[in-house]
């Protein structure tokens, strides 16, 4: 059970909140409203995924469910109206964390692309080549935030990275233990040598003794001597006791002889190898038969009077009491186990692990303390139980980097069955969504959770439909950034929202061209007839266009919508009035109106403008011409018979007489010469 | 957000190691924060770096080599806004900015151009809604002229010692009015200029004729955010797009194509040489046919994930960035 955490400074108990779920957040807000005597608690966690909240206790930390009770508080006291975001992912913020974001990114995108055609070795060979990367990003990332702590005057900052240290540190170990059992599946014989690599790695405590030995200038008199041989021993790191072994020796001539023995004996030991020179079976053998020299030696007291060497034969022939001795040298249990292995049982196969296992950890915890979390995942590890190695590291983790990476690599290696989850999609769909959604509600990593969408296959597309919307576009690049991403998937609904919103935005900022510019690349016509008519508006109002580079330039972009192409046509008209080109100007002013490019709205402006050029001292329209000028102004008066306020209007009637005084006057020239016969 | 300035090394020029490569990760010297996004830089002289802000500020720094440091010299706050100056909640980002020492040019999502002096508080000329769309890029043409790419594919020459507010001359392209996004000049032939488009298209205009491109190149999937002559060899030209690769344009392989009555002695060489080197010369961006004259294109980045923001290329280095917040030098960028 989970025990709720309020989230600090919104207190259900005092106020009722309210709140609302947006696609990586939680709203929370007070409300004045009080009501008396009731109260009701509800648990809010979300669902249906098992998803949860958590931090580390930093101010607004997200809350690992949140509880609303309301409870009465009299007549709603006025409260500082407070909007709480709660929000998870809080690690995405760490700048150091960063690099671990982006180069996990790129590992993971050449991952998916990797052919899938290579099997068998080669294959598992590329799987943990991968694994191999993504533990050398956590370690340079693990490498950065060690020099961020070290320099850091902060002890706050300081504390936090520390934290982050430890956490990287162990995130390390685990994977690197997964690599060795599952992505690898190192076999008996190799797998005890990779234990080893393991265990050196990652058990440092003891480095600095070492240093401190080594470098000393007579090691053997140097108190930690026998320690440091011990830790050599106890991590299977044979040339390197022996090597200290000869400096006490040599220094000591009278316990030359058991020196002697002992080195002989640490040099014959049987180990297994990487080039498969022996068969498990011989290396048992010879194990076998040296084990029993060992014993011969130590049951003959030949190491008796020197209780160090005494020990080390101990621990050769894998005493567990001896080895539990040096219990401090080992720091943890699994470095027991590893030892244990190496000594009582080289040829360990991968499936006995559990059971020696669980007895290390008991032996070794004795009792005194009970297992961490860490603990438990690695014990899961080693009983192969890769769920709950996932499980656990879900609920100990503040974020879903660690899981989502390694659930899709072992999913890779075909070793995860599709573990159904309740709600439809597998378990590495559902850990890449949660981290991709995390991922989202950053302002720049948002990139990054993209691509893991795709390779979603059951929801991402849905999850990037819903979250890329969200996007704040701060400007017009980031705009591009997002639609060319929805381009690129098809995403027709997301794309024509917005180039809405960015040409709207253009709009009220009176940037006409680049709300244009959005319409186009919507191949939005409704927008695009806004926009023309907001020229066409200016125009009214100002008697000239605006942007005249604008519309000048439309080209094909023009046929866009009627109302822009109507636009186009008309600066041409006015264009080629300009330049004094009647003929032309006519043709195309009336074009605009029987063609039924203009909209009716216009029609008696372009009337207007045609009375210039029927006022021309010479005749510019045809008779024909001149019918259908005289028709469209009849289709336009006569078309509202109930507009009362165009009659009563004086200017409106003023026009439409002069119009029908010119037309009809131009009428009468053209007949007169269209009538006469030229020359002769 | 934490936006910042950085100075990294690159390390020495001259300490290459026994195969040539260079020894040595990018070190960051030192960094400042910036308010808003860095929409363009440029160095203005050795020790100064203006900036153009997506808040509409446009500000110089200076680097102090003797202890590694970074201090905003001077800024000019609200260089690019909306409607009203005064009213306006926000600027308008400043897209780009070009320098010429003193004079700094820079333009913005509001569709102005500001002329600065570096030595001088405010603007020295400011042509209000210059273009009525975003204004996306602008380089130097001539130290009085300028060119300006919008986003309605338009390329427009501005004479600086006009005091009239239009353009002196307007280039577009056919088709669609598809934004241009980034302008470079030829180092040597100012008549040759290269833009990027939307659609990842480049662009090739010869300004003395015709109010179109001379070619027109598909080259990139997404958006070409940054086209580049090589500053010494102009023969190479640079593009990166948001579809994370990085194009080296290369047509020096004409110049073995020369004809090979250069290399003879006699009396005709001499007699030919001068026209056909022009010619030559000239071709080699302009040419109305690219596949004839053999030029070759390679992507430089191997394994594309993320859009190539920015590039920069200075003798035998290159330097990119991506959106994965990576930086890539190469400092072999001929070999």
């Amino acid at each position: 059970t989970v025990p709720p955490q309020v989230v600090p400074g919104a207190d259900p108990s005092a106020r009722q909140l309210c709140f609302a779920w947006g696609p990586a957040e939680v709203l929370v807000c007070e409300t004045l409203f009080g009501r008396a005597g009731r109260s009701s608690s509800r648990c809010l966690s979300r669902s249906p995924s098992p998803s949860r909240f958590w931090g580390e206790g930093r101010p607004g930390a997200a809350a690992r469910a949140l509880t609303g009770s309301v409870t009465g508080t009299g007549e709603g006291a006025p409260s500082s109206s407070r909007v709480f975001v709660v929000r998870r992912d809080q690690d995405i913020y760490i700048q150091t964390l960063r690099k671990l974001f982006n180069e996990s990114h790129g590992i993971f995108m050449g991952l998916q692309r990797s052919e899938e055609e290579l099997a068998g070795k080669s294959r598992k060979a590329q799987l943990v080549q991968v694994s191999k990367t993504y533990r050398s990003v956590i370690r340079a990332c693990m490498e950065d935030m060690h020099q961020a702590a070290v320099s850091t005057r902060d002890p706050a900052l300081q504390g936090q990275y520390s934290t982050q240290v430890s956490i990287l540190s162990a995130m390390e170990l685990i994977w690197n233990l997964c690599e060795i059992l599952f992505v690898e599946a190192a076999a008996a014989g190799p797998l005890l040598l990779r234990l080893l690599d393991w265990v050196r790695l990652h058990v440092c405590d003891v480095d600095s003794m070492v240093r401190e030995v080594l470098s000393s200038e007579s090691p053997s008199k140097h108190k930690l001597f026998w320690n440091v041989v011990d830790v050599f021993v106890l991590q299977g790191r044979m040339d390197e006791a022996r090597h200290l072994l000869s400096k006490e020796a040599s220094a000591n001539p009278t316990s030359m002889n058991m020196y002697k023995i002992l080195d002989d004996l640490m040099k014959k030991m049987p180990a297994p190898s990487l080039g498969n020179t022996q068969t498990l079976t011989e290396l048992e053998l010879k194990w076998q038969h040296w084990h029993e020299e060992c014993q011969r030696y130590l049951q003959d007291g030949t190491f008796a009077s020197n209780p160090h060497m005494e020990s080390i034969c101990k621990i050769l022939l894998g005493d567990e009491d001896a080895i539990l001795e040096k219990k401090e040298l080992m720091t943890t249990w699994y470095h027991f186990l590893v030892t244990r292995l190496l000594y009582s049982h080289p040829t360990v196969k991968p499936l006995e692990l559990r059971f020696y296992a669980q007895s290390s950890m008991d032996l070794f915890l004795g009792g005194d303390s009970s297992p961490e979390p860490l603990d438990m995942i690695l014990m899961a590890a080693f009983e192969f139980e890769m769920h709950q190695v996932i499980k656990e590291c879900s609920i100990v983790l503040s974020n879903w980097w660690f899981v989502a990476h390694l659930t899709d690599l072992l999913d890779h290696c075909k070793l995860l069955q599709s573990h159904n989850l309740y709600f439809g999609s597998n378990m590495r769909e559902f850990l890449l969504l949660e981290y991709a959604s995390g991922l989202f509600s950053h302002h720049s990593l948002w990139q990054l959770g993209v691509d893991y969408f795709d390779h979603c296959p059951e929801y991402g597309r849905v999850y990037l439909e819903l979250h890329i919307e969200r996007i704040p576009l701060s400007t017009e690049q980031k705009a591009l950034k997002v639609l060319r991403i929805c381009e690129q998937r098809q995403m027709h609904e997301q794309v024509r929202s917005i180039c809405k919103i960015m040409a709207m935005k253009a709009l009220r900022n009176n940037r006409l061209g680049s709300a244009l510019s959005w319409s186009i690349r919507a191949k939005d016509a409704a927008f695009a007839t806004l926009i023309s008519d907001r020229f066409l508006k200016d125009y009214c109002e100002r008697g000239c266009f605006s942007d005249l580079d604008l519309i000048d330039n439309l080209g094909p972009s023009m046929l866009l919508s009627d109302r822009l192409t109507f636009l186009g046509k008309y600066r041409e008209f006015h264009r080629l009035y300009g330049e004094k080109r009647f003929p032309e100007a006519a043709r195309l002013l009336l074009t605009l109106m029987t063609a039924h490019i203009a909209p009716c709205s216009f029609w008696m402006t372009l009337l207007t403008d045609a009375l210039p050029l029927l006022e021309q001292k010479e005749v510019i329209f045809s008779a024909e011409q001149t019918y259908e000028l005289m028709r469209c102004l009849e289709d336009l008066t006569a078309g509202n018979p109930d507009k009362q306020k165009f009659q009563d209007d004086d200017v409106e009637t003023t026009k439409v007489e002069m119009l029908r005084l010119a037309l009809a006057r131009n009428l009468a020239r053209v007949i007169v010469k269209e009538g006469t016969v030229e020359g002769s | 957000q934490d936006n910042r300035i950085s100075i990294w090394s690159a390390g020495d020029l001259g300490n290459a190691g026994l195969n040539g490569e260079y020894n040595g990760e990018p070190r960051l010297l030192c960094d400042i924060q910036h308010n808003g996004d860095v929409m363009d830089m440029q160095f203005l002289d050795q020790e100064r770096i203006v900036v153009a802000s997506s808040t509409g500020t446009v500000t110089i720094f200076r680097h102090h080599q003797n202890n590694q440091t970074l201090s905003a010299n001077h800024r000019w706050e609200k260089a690019h806004y909306h409607v009203d100056q005064d009213t306006s909640c926000g600027g308008a980002a400043c897209t780009g900015v070009v320098c010429n020492n003193p004079e700094i040019v820079s333009v913005g999502e509001d569709g102005r151009i500001n002329l600065f002096r570096a030595d001088q508080k405010d603007a020295v000329r400011t042509i209000d809604n210059a273009d009525s769309s975003t204004l996306h890029a602008v380089t130097f043409l001539r130290t009085t002229e300028i060119l300006t790419v919008n986003s309605i594919g338009q390329l427009k020459i501005w004479d600086l010692r006009q005091q009239r507010n239009e353009p002196s001359q307007i280039f577009s392209l056919a088709g669609d009015r598809v934004p241009l996004h980034c302008v470079d000049r030829h180092p040597n032939q100012q008549h040759i200029v290269a833009t990027g488009g939307q659609d990842g298209m480049l662009s090739i205009w010869d300004i003395r004729q015709g109010t179109m491109p001379v070619s027109l190149l598909n080259a990139h999937e997404a958006e070409m955010w940054e086209v580049h002559f090589h500053p010494s060899d102009p023969d190479h030209l640079f593009t990166c797009s948001e579809d994370g690769s990085l194009w080296h344009w290369d047509t020096s392989t004409n110049v073995s194509e020369k004809p090979s009555f250069l290399h003879q002695g006699g009396r005709s060489t001499a007699y030919l040489s001068h026209s056909t080197i022009n010619q030559s010369v000239v071709s080699a961006w302009l040419s109305n046919d690219p596949t004839k004259d053999r030029m070759e294109i390679t992507n430089l980045i191997p394994n594309q994930t993320l859009s190539v923001n920015s590039l920069d290329v200075l003798g035998p280095c290159l330097v990119y960035g991506t959106d994965a917040e990576a930086i890539y030098v190469n400092r072999q960028l001929f070999a």
